[in-house]
């Protein structure tokens, strides 16, 4: 898998598509494959594309220990945190117009809860801990009486840290309050047990886990009957909740995803762990590194470092062509400092840089070494050549020097 | 600024090889040395010059901290001045670092940067010998 | 062999697209087309060259192509989002034979205290220019006229319809699925401000489409999450879908006259052959109509009834709208061209594929003509 340009740790944007689930999906793109419309009954064609749309169903809900009927199809983890923030804050707007998240979410929930604060509901944004991590006694603080929904990430994508999901949803259920959890970085790499967790509603993305891009699916529990108002509306597919045509080969590639990800899981998160350990080891020995959020509770595939005394984009052109986020990859179109690292208030020098270092199956040892040595290079040619690092050598903070500004 | 391939390869060639990189003693004699930015502006640039008995500048340094643009513009800066009076210097114009190097419209601040930096090092060194 | 006669619904991957796609679906090619490094650049070139190419199929500017998971979101970006740009409740003008997935957003906004009002078709399902007087009440924040029905094939005047609203300003949406691909689309020519576009309408993959709008379109996105396509469409991009589109898009317009060739002749000899059988009728017959796409009736023989016999006998058609399929209703098309419920219930959609061959239509006039001559015979007659 690194054939490609350069060596590619990016998987926390987009993973590689698993040659079998590749080879699941063009089995359905051609002529005797499975091209019809999984909504038409009338006939074979579109019957067997139903057949395979409800066997991906059933893959996906086993991985997550779900019942196939909660699950929604989707264009992907946005649109499935569109409608489950969206469509329950409609939904139940007669009980409440309060909601909570966190200041670390991803874009997708965070632009959705502002959506409804322009519709006038209002939202409590968490600060998380430093090591990133929800305090569940912080998060009961902040409920109120017309609080309807609570929205936590399982693993943020930027740093990888793993909330309590279980600690944040049994403080919601206690109050009376919805729980949704965008699942995008976790399912397929993390157990999840939608069985026994207090979870209402969990979105997923099939191409964070070596499916497609393009589709995603939103669990909405059964019981106690979780609702939401549609917000693609026109064919009454997927129960109502969401209409249009049911991209076959999507769903039958994130349900071989997600069944290949339950199959080997254990094997990816020790592949991943050892990989972890070997680039952390890389850097053990280059001073003014620091990993971003909490140090064991974290997915082993998401590796977040900040560089002290190098700036950012010289860091990123320096480090090419080993394929890396300087933040979200939906944000990195901008190279302003990445609001997650921001929320953890970290004391955090003056200036510094950070890297999202995210690899898994395909990822080799000899990919992490040129990443290591890379990035080692390029950090100490950039010291080398800073004014800040030649202040800090001479013992100067240049947090306490008195910068004339112009 | 996020594409890298607005760059020109002048640009990319200083970054990857800048010149004169490194500090000369800011106490030495006929040294001048400019720094200007901050950290938090997100460039910060170091020139520094030693002048010869005739005013001439006989050798430059330069450390950046900031994107490529930044890096590039002291290193050609740096270049460019060695030889010249500091008069010759002090007539120099950001215009002309940005010509050479071709800098995308986003990048135009790190040429006025590096010029703020060469007026600050011709007039330390002007300061320190009326000074002495 | 079973025969495929509902390309309506969805068509078979050309095998040119699939492989313009393959790359981006097993690789080498990955990476989110959003990301800063190469990986990342690659995948937004392909992007924009398939924006490109769905610009050039409709003649509209690839500025002006926003991608979404396909029709259905398009219909419903293009209608929710103009509403919500609005100040407040207004006006909506939809033609009364619009898809699903256009009626039924509209309908979630008259429940929001929008007045939805239907632009009424004549008896053959064309729309009657001469039904609204756009002089007369408050001007429409948006005006609907799909350029194709998708269940009788009727083509509409779009280019007309937009004209007359174009002195007020009011922006006219088109519903272009079915059409691209059998007819000329013609964004820029016919003066609409938004259009709705399907890939695998036109044997491009399920799961992508777009909405093309102009600049001067005012409206607000249905997701959020990102600046992705102009901040009208969050998410990461169906990349492989993408190219697939762009491929279908461009491969579909260089054929087109090809394809509408073959296909108007298989509806010719179909035709022909139905008019043969006792008590047939042809929805929207007098119409000019889509080349693919014949919906008809046996008088007698319920619509579901056919659909089973012919579905025993390996031909896969359907009723209408693969959205709706076993409701067992009378089709709103239908029944807004004042067609008799009984007999709008007899509808059966065929809708050919340049793909399909003479033999296939004749296999499907024998089974009509067997199933006229024997169950549906002792149905009551309608």
């Amino acid at each position: 898998m690194n054939d490609g340009p350069g060596v590619y740790l990016d998987y926390a944007a987009t993973t590689p598509v698993d040659p079998r689930v590749a080879e699941a999906m063009c089995a359905c793109l051609t002529g005797d494959g499975v091209f019809g419309n999984p909504a038409s009954r009338s006939h074979e064609y579109g019957r067997r594309a139903l057949e395979k749309v409800e066997t991906a169903r059933e893959q996906v809900a086993a991985l997550v220990g779900a019942d196939p009927r909660e699950i929604i199809w989707t264009s992907g983890a946005t649109e499935s945190d569109n409608l489950a923030i969206k469509g329950a804050a409609h939904f139940y707007r007669n009980k409440g117009r309060h909601l909570v998240t966190v200041k670390t979410e991803h874009k997708a929930v965070l632009d959705s809860m502002r959506q409804l604060e322009r519709e006038g509901y209002r939202v409590t944004y968490l600060a998380p801990q430093p090591d990133g991590l929800v305090d569940p006694e912080a998060l009961r603080a902040a409920l109120r009486p017309d609080t309807v929904l609570v929205s936590i990430m399982h693993v943020n994508n930027e740093i990888g840290v793993i909330q309590d999901i279980a600690a944040l949803g049994a403080v919601c259920h206690e109050h009376g309050v919805l729980f949704h959890v965008d699942a995008a970085q976790s399912a397929g790499k993390l157990p999840i047990d939608l069985d026994a967790l207090p979870v209402d509603l969990m979105s997923f993305s099939a191409h964070k886990v070596y499916g497609p891009k393009g589709v995603g699916a939103l669990y909405v529990r059964r019981k106690p009957r979780v609702r939401l108002e549609a917000q693609i509306h026109g064919g009454g597919h997927e129960r109502g909740m969401r209409s249009g045509t049911l991209p076959t080969h999507q769903i039958v590639g994130m349900g071989a995803a997600f069944a290949l990800a339950g199959a080997e899981m254990e094997r990816d998160l020790a592949h991943a762990r050892a990989l972890r350990r070997r680039l952390l080891g890389g850097f053990a020995e280059l001073p003014g590194v620091y990993l971003n959020g909490h140090p064991e509770r974290c997915l082993p595939g998401i590796v977040n470092l900040s560089f002290d005394y190098v700036e950012g984009e010289s860091l990123l052109l320096g480090v090419r062509p080993l394929a890396v986020s300087s933040g979200s990859a939906c944000t990195s179109a901008s190279l302003e400092p990445s609001y997650v690292l921001r929320a953890l208030g970290r004391d955090n020098p003056l200036a510094h840089s950070s890297l999202r270092f995210s690899f898994g199956r395909f990822t080799r040892e000899a990919d992490i070494d040129f990443a290591v040595a890379r990035v080692r290079a390029t950090v100490e040619r950039l010291r080398a050549l800073s004014p800040l690092w030649e202040m800090v050598e001479q013992g100067i903070d240049p947090a306490r020097y008195h910068w004339a500004t112009h | 600024m996020i594409d890298f391939e607005l760059y020109s390869p002048a640009v990319l060639e200083h970054y990857e090889r800048p010149r004169n990189v490194g500090a000369l003693d800011p106490e030495a004699p006929g040294v001048g040395t400019g720094l200007v930015g901050s950290p938090q502006a997100g460039d910060v640039v170091k020139l520094q010059i030693r002048v010869d008995a005739e005013d001439r500048i006989v050798e430059t340094r330069f450390k950046t901290y900031g994107c490529a643009a930044a890096i590039a513009a002291g290193s050609w800066l740096s270049e460019r001045i060695e030889g010249l009076t500091l008069d010759e210097a002090e007539a120099l114009d950001s215009r002309e670092i940005a010509e050479a190097l071709a800098l995308p419209a986003v990048k135009m601040h790190c040429s006025v940067l590096v010029e703020d930096a060469l007026r600050a090092a011709v007039a330390d060194c002007r300061r320190r010998r009326a000074g002495a | 062999m079973t025969v495929y006669l509902d390309n309506n619904a969805s068509t078979v991957l050309d095998e040119r697209v699939l492989e313009a796609m393959r790359p981006y679906l097993a690789g080498p090619l990955w990476g989110n087309a959003s990301s800063l490094h190469r990986h990342g650049r690659v995948m937004r070139s392909a992007v924009e060259r398939a924006r490109e190419q769905v610009a050039r199929a409709v003649n509209a500017h690839p500025d002006q192509v926003i991608f979404t998971s396909g029709g259905t979101e398009s219909n419903n970006l293009a209608v929710l989002g103009v509403a919500a740009a609005a100040p407040g409740p207004g006006r909506l003008l939809i033609s009364a034979v619009e898809h699903a997935s256009l009626r039924e957003p509209a309908h979630a906004l008259a429940r929001r205290g929008w007045r939805v009002e239907e632009w009424p078709v004549d008896g053959e399902g064309r729309l009657r220019l001469d039904a609204v007087d756009p002089a007369c009440g408050p001007a429409p924040a948006l005006v609907s006229v799909m350029a194709a029905n998708n269940e009788n094939g009727v083509l509409q005047p779009v280019a007309e319809a937009a004209a007359l609203w174009r002195p007020l300003g009011v922006p006219v949406h088109c519903d272009a699925a079915q059409a691209l691909g059998k007819v000329p689309v013609d964004f820029g020519g016919w003066g609409v401000q938004l259009m709705t576009l399907s890939a695998h309408k036109l044997h491009g993959p399920q799961g992508v489409g777009a909405l093309v709008v102009s600049q001067g379109a005012v409206l607000r996105p249905l997701l959020y999450g990102g600046r992705h396509e102009r901040g009208l469409r969050p998410g990461t991009e169906n990349v492989a879908g993408i190219v697939g589109f762009g491929a279908a898009a461009e491969l579909a317009v260089a054929e087109l006259a090809e394809r509408a060739a073959r296909m108007a002749a298989l509806r010719e000899r179909f035709e022909a052959g139905l008019r043969r059988l006792p008590g047939a009728v042809i929805f929207g017959d007098g119409a000019e109509r889509l080349p693919n796409t014949v919906q008809f009736g046996l008088r007698g023989c319920h619509g579901e009834t056919v659909l089973l016999q012919l579905d025993r006998a390996g031909i896969a058609v359907s009723s209408g709208s693969a959205c709706h399929s076993g409701v067992n209703q009378p089709s709103h098309v239908l029944l807004a061209m004042g067609v008799a419920p009984e007999l709008a219930l007899t509808a059966v959609r065929v809708s050919f594929s340049p793909r399909n061959r003479a033999e296939d239509v004749d296999r499907l006039l024998a089974a009509l003509a067997e199933i006229t001559a024997t169950r549906c015979a002792q149905e009551t007659p309608a």
